[in-house]
């Protein structure tokens, strides 16, 4: 199997920027990504850009060409659009046409523009990744449909809400090094215990924030890096993806995610590793119990036992397997579009030694993202390497 | 969406004057798997045999969330109790009512009401404690 290479990533900041429209933000993302590659604009052969909400936060549909314009690429290009999973699914995509040789340079990424809807409008507009018929109009928001899997967890295996206030804790302390993240800020369990609740048992520090930001990947075949000298040490080995019904009614277990380990298990086979492998991971953690079941999904921890991961140390920076250290959603912010083709970038920075958390993982080899959408009626996961 | 010449979604809104008669149905296929309207193919097995079943009376709540922060579309409904309860062939997602929300639990056997929402006047699917 041809390997993928990750010659260039780019972040804007994540957090809070209204008035800034995604053109914007993924030029910014796209000229960091190009920066770091090395590859010349003129080499791109496609754009594949994840978004979730265009329509809805800035009256604007068609998005693909709009930022291939944005990013100074005269390339065809097409959104993809699984929820929160989109840019997942983008990078999903790119694999496999770098792979099968289809092309050899593409810029991959995504953008969200979210605050300027306000809360209440971003609550919404997060809600039609839910079921609108069978869901939605029975007043399910985004973090009630995760607090019924917070619920079903709790009943179902027992585990707290100060189990899951740790998750928040770590991810908080693991972006203070972070300077993109939307959070840097530490917080304590108390804090999170004492928060005003959102969806019981799901309280605001249980959830993501409400965040602008873009991400960009410039990602080259193997013989095009070599061809050309690139510096980038860390390939993308595996690829998965995982569906479910839609609506969280419909699955047969309310606690448990099976996309994401069909995604998970694709990924793992593809790539020739295990979950014994894995050094470190970023997980799509919305909520706390999203990382939970994450890890679960991802046989990084046995069913049932994942809600005491990070309160035990196990996924904390110095644990055994550091899970979410950007910041995860939680801290580092979650511009849904562009958060799949973001965790890409901070595991291959993990992996390489450039990210200001590298020196919790010296040595590592083996790094996971997790992209999921919905209540995981979407997920992808990619395994990546590094050369050493 | 309190706009009332909004136009209809059909098999959802034929669904919800059934169940506003007491008449709550569901799908079920020629291999018994349950499933939501509207559909013209079984979700689990691909069959196109589908038939109206009746809903039974009552079920038993798996999974509850009272939300404090909801959309604009229930902005003075909040705070409400949504639950997952489960009727044998299929489950359905509803808001609990004619209890408070924070007596609502596990295990709780609720029944099918439909119900309105304080904020657009839209019906809800409702399930009152049995």
């Amino acid at each position: 199997m041809k390997d993928v290479r990750v010659a260039g990533t780019g972040l804007t900041s994540f957090g809070n920027t209204p008035e800034r429209t995604s053109r914007d933000l993924f030029a910014e993302a796209s000229i960091a990504a190009f920066e770091d590659s090395g590859v010349p604009r003129d080499d791109v052969e496609a754009v594949l850009y994840g978004n979730f909400m265009g329509e809805l936060a800035e009256h604007q549909g068609h998005q693909g060409p709009l930022m291939a314009e944005a990013a100074g690429v005269q390339a065809p290009a097409t959104r993809y659009e699984s929820a929160c999973a989109s840019s997942g699914t983008a990078v999903r995509e790119a694999v496999k046409r770098l792979r099968n040789g289809e092309n050899d340079v593409l810029l991959v990424g995504g953008a969200e523009r979210m605050t300027n809807l306000g809360t209440a409008g971003a609550t919404e507009a997060l809600a039609i990744a839910a079921d609108d018929l069978w869901e939605v109009r029975a007043g399910v928001t985004f973090p009630g449909a995760y607090a019924l899997m917070a619920q079903a967890y709790f009943d179902e295996f027992g585990g707290e809400r100060e189990d899951l206030a740790h998750i928040a804790v770590k991810n908080h302390a693991n972006a203070l090094t972070n300077e993109k993240a939307q959070y840097q800020s530490a917080i304590e369990v108390s804090d999170v215990l004492e928060a005003p609740p959102v969806s019981e048992p799901l309280g605001l520090y249980d959830a993501c924030p409400i965040s602008d930001g873009a991400s960009a990947l410039v990602l080259t075949s193997d013989s095009y890096a070599d061809e050309h000298d690139l510096e980038a040490p860390v390939a993308i080995t595996g690829t998965g993806q995982g569906g479910d019904r839609m609506a969280l009614h419909d699955r047969e277990h309310l606690a448990r995610s099976p996309a994401a380990r069909e995604a998970g298990e694709e990924a793992y086979a593809d790539a020739g590793v295990d979950a014994g492998d894995v050094d470190v991971a970023e997980v799509h953690d919305c909520f706390t119990i999203a990382e939970v079941l994450a890890l679960e999904a991802l046989d990084l921890e046995p069913i049932g036992e994942g809600i005491s991961a990070a309160r035990d140390g196990r996924t904390t920076a110095d644990g055994e397997t550091p899970i979410n250290l950007s910041g995860g959603l939680k801290a580092k912010g979650h511009p849904v579009g562009a958060t799949g083709a973001s965790q890409i970038a901070e595991v291959t920075d993990l992996l390489a030694g450039e990210h200001p958390n590298s020196d919790h993982v010296e040595g590592a080899t083996t790094g996971v993202a997790h992209n999921a959408g919905g209540t995981v009626a979407s997920a992808t996961v990619h395994v990546l390497e590094v050369d050493r | 969406m309190s706009d009332s010449e909004r136009v209809p979604d059909a098999g959802f809104d034929e669904w919800l004057d059934a169940a506003e008669d007491g008449k709550g149905y569901y799908l079920e296929c020629a291999n018994g798997h349950g499933s939501l309207p509207p559909r013209r193919v079984c979700p689990d097995c691909g069959s196109t045999d589908l038939e109206e079943v009746d809903l039974p009376e009552t079920g038993e709540i798996q999974t509850y969330t009272v939300t404090h922060v909801p959309t604009p579309a229930f902005e003075e409904d909040a705070p409400y109790a949504t639950a997952v309860v489960d009727f044998g062939p299929v489950r359905l997602t509803g808001q609990v009512v004619g209890t408070d929300p924070d007596d609502v639990e596990t295990g709780l056997t609720v029944a099918l009401e439909i119900t309105v929402s304080e904020t657009t006047d839209e019906r809800v699917i409702g399930l009152r404690p049995a």
